[in-house]
């Protein structure tokens, strides 16, 4: 293995120089993987998550990742890389679908353990009938889990998305996982171009003395992971300790905006914000809304995007901010249900101004026109 | 420019392979491509399609192409017995496309021969199986044959990028970087053989489909 040069994540993100690679999404996760310096990896293949699973090991055999090994299912896996957080390992796990259920008994307790490792979830439809087609219904199981949750429109926001995860993670008064949320096969297979920074740069080793937990070793048993006891015992003293450990979870998500801001350029992107018709979408579904607000804008109509990269911190003062003027707002979702909708439509006013759709799930694409369909039926009549 | 595609063909005929190299190719001119696959979880045989998006202004939508200007069909079961994700195989298309179908003759029912002429359809049979088995000595390179037929038609990528997408995508740029084969040992060389073998008659196979479509035989 070349030697490589342990970098600042200022220094990989923004003044590292870049060059273009045309790469698959799963490819583009690699690669960030790779210069994440991850000490573990455990993972378990599922479609479309297989191929990093794969690309994983292959960074393992090439010397790039400390341990790697494939767990005998998804709960074993996230059970494991629980367990290498809570030693003080940089840790990186992904998995799709129907994986994110089986191992969400763990996945649930990584953050109440306050740990900062990063998990891609690479979204597939749940449930049956049996589906390997995107569908992001499976963010919407993650919402409560305590983790910080960001969404990819593409292979590069997959790749910077990773590298910035473990940035804002690892910060001691962030400290809790984070869920890189990415669409199946519209990002994870789609092949394009990607800007990566030379590979012999790595981020700096991740640091367990700095964590707000101990690091779990002879000295700091299991028993202290969560720092307070658990609620076995009914009295006040344990009741308290636990609720204030979870408030504590959420508090953290308000401190890592700062961070967020710092390494991602904010919560929202706002394009044409003042527009009189807003796109609010994440992820593919803001891919798709961003070609039918160019298409839109070219037929003269006014139209702007509030593309939320972060999901959890949910960007509410922004959005409340930044639709204050809007007269329509538009919310396409690769989903039946329409969490984004919801989570929305909680935080502004004046919901006759929303539409929350258009949805497509199940794997079908949202064409832009479709939006672009919406768009027209909402826009003001023009002389 | 810009040029949107529809491959639609059946399980382990490569076009997922054919769609990853037209977007290196347009690339190479440098061009701003993405190219996405769509497929089930059963493999040979099954459905299977991809999409090619190629233009000079930063692409944005991802997914199926849902109204093409370009249709490739690479078998006549994708036709004949509806084997697509699309229904018509035709539908969505854009007037004045281009339709590139891999079959030896005429195959479109009268009905959906109305409906593309109508689109006022430019439609390409090209024996993309029978040039892959004659030419490559196998059929396994019809995809490439293929390939020459939408680069004869549509002019979309330059033969060039798309020789060296094939460097590229077989043998890696090393591979192209290293063609001095004196310096290489007897494994490294038989590699090299092996892969300049499989280049060079894929490259072939779509020199002849070019030609093929050229001299307006298609």
């Amino acid at each position: 293995m070349a030697e490589r040069t342990a970098v600042s994540p200022e220094h990989l993100l923004f003044e590292a120089p870049r060059e273009k690679h045309y790469l698959i999404g799963n490819e583009a996760l690699a690669e960030a993987v790779k210069r994440a310096g991850v000490d573990v990896v455990v993972v378990y293949p599922i479609t479309p998550q297989s191929e990093v699973s794969h690309l994983c090991g292959d960074l393992w055999a090439g010397g790039f990742i400390g341990d790697y090994y494939r767990g005998e299912d998804e709960l074993h896996v996230m059970v494991s890389a629980m367990g290498a957080a809570a030693g003080g390992t940089r840790v990186f796990t992904a998995t799709s679908g129907p994986g994110t259920l089986r191992g969400m008994e763990a996945i649930a307790c990584w953050s109440g353990y306050r740990l900062p490792l990063v998990c891609a979830f690479m979204g597939r439809g749940v449930g049956t009938p049996a589906n390997i087609q995107p569908d992001s219904v499976e963010l919407a199981y993650l919402l409560e889990t305590g983790m910080l949750i960001f969404h990819a429109e593409h292979a590069q926001d997959l790749f910077d998305m990773t590298l910035q995860a473990y940035a804002i993670a690892e910060q001691p008064e962030v400290h809790v996982p984070v869920a890189v949320f990415v669409d199946g096969f519209f990002v994870t297979h789609s092949r394009e171009t990607v800007e990566l920074p030379p590979d012999h740069l790595v981020l700096h080793p991740y640091d367990p003395a700095v964590a707000p937990v101990p690091a779990m070793d002879m000295e700091a048993v299991p028993v202290r992971m969560a720092r307070d006891c658990l609620v076995i015992k009914s009295n006040f003293i344990s009741y308290d300790a636990n609720a204030s450990w979870q408030q504590e979870v959420w508090a953290a998500h308000q401190r890592a905006r700062k961070h967020i801001d710092r390494l991602m350029g904010g919560l929202v992107e706002a394009v044409h914000p003042r527009a009189e018709i807003l796109l609010v979408a994440s992820g593919s579904a803001a891919a798709q809304a961003r070609a039918a607000m160019e298409a839109a804008r070219a037929e003269g109509l006014d139209v702007g995007l509030l593309k939320l990269r972060s999901i959890r911190p949910f960007p509410e003062a922004e959005i409340a901010a930044l639709t204050e003027g809007a007269k329509a707002i538009l919310i396409p979702e690769y989903n039946l249900n329409g969490w984004l909708a919801r989570e929305v439509l909680s935080r502004i006013d004046r919901h006759s101004r929303v539409f929350a759709g258009p949805r497509v799930f199940a794997g079908m694409t949202m064409a832009p026109e479709l939006i672009l369909d919406e768009i027209r039926r909402l826009a003001p009549a023009r002389p | 420019m810009r040029i949107d595609l529809r491959m639609s063909g059946l399980g382990g005929q490569g076009l997922v392979t054919a769609a990853n190299l037209l977007g290196m190719a347009a690339v190479n001119d440098g061009h701003c491509s993405v190219v996405v696959p769509f497929f089930g979880a059963e493999k040979r045989l099954a459905p299977t399609e991809s999409y090619v998006r190629i233009s000079d202004e930063k692409i944005h939508e991802r997914g199926e192409v849902g109204y093409p200007n370009a249709i490739v069909v690479f078998h006549p079961d994708v036709i004949l017995q509806d084997k697509c994700f699309t229904m018509p195989f035709y539908s969505g298309f854009r007037r004045g496309g281009w339709l590139i179908v891999n079959a030896d003759r005429p195959l479109l029912s009268e009905r959906d021969a109305g409906a593309l002429a109508d689109l006022e359809a430019r439609v390409l049979y090209v024996p993309a199986s029978r040039i892959a088995r004659e030419v490559a000595g196998t059929e396994l390179a019809t995809n490439m044959a293929i390939l020459g037929a939408v680069v004869g038609a549509t002019g979309a990528v330059t033969l060039e990028s798309l020789e060296q997408a094939m460097a590229q995508r077989f043998g890696g740029a090393k591979f192209v970087a290293s063609g001095t084969t004196a310096v290489l040992d007897d494994v490294l060389r038989r590699k090299y053989a092996k892969v300049k073998d499989l280049v060079d008659k894929n490259m072939e196979s779509i020199r002849v489909a070019l030609a093929f479509v050229q001299n307006g035989k298609g």
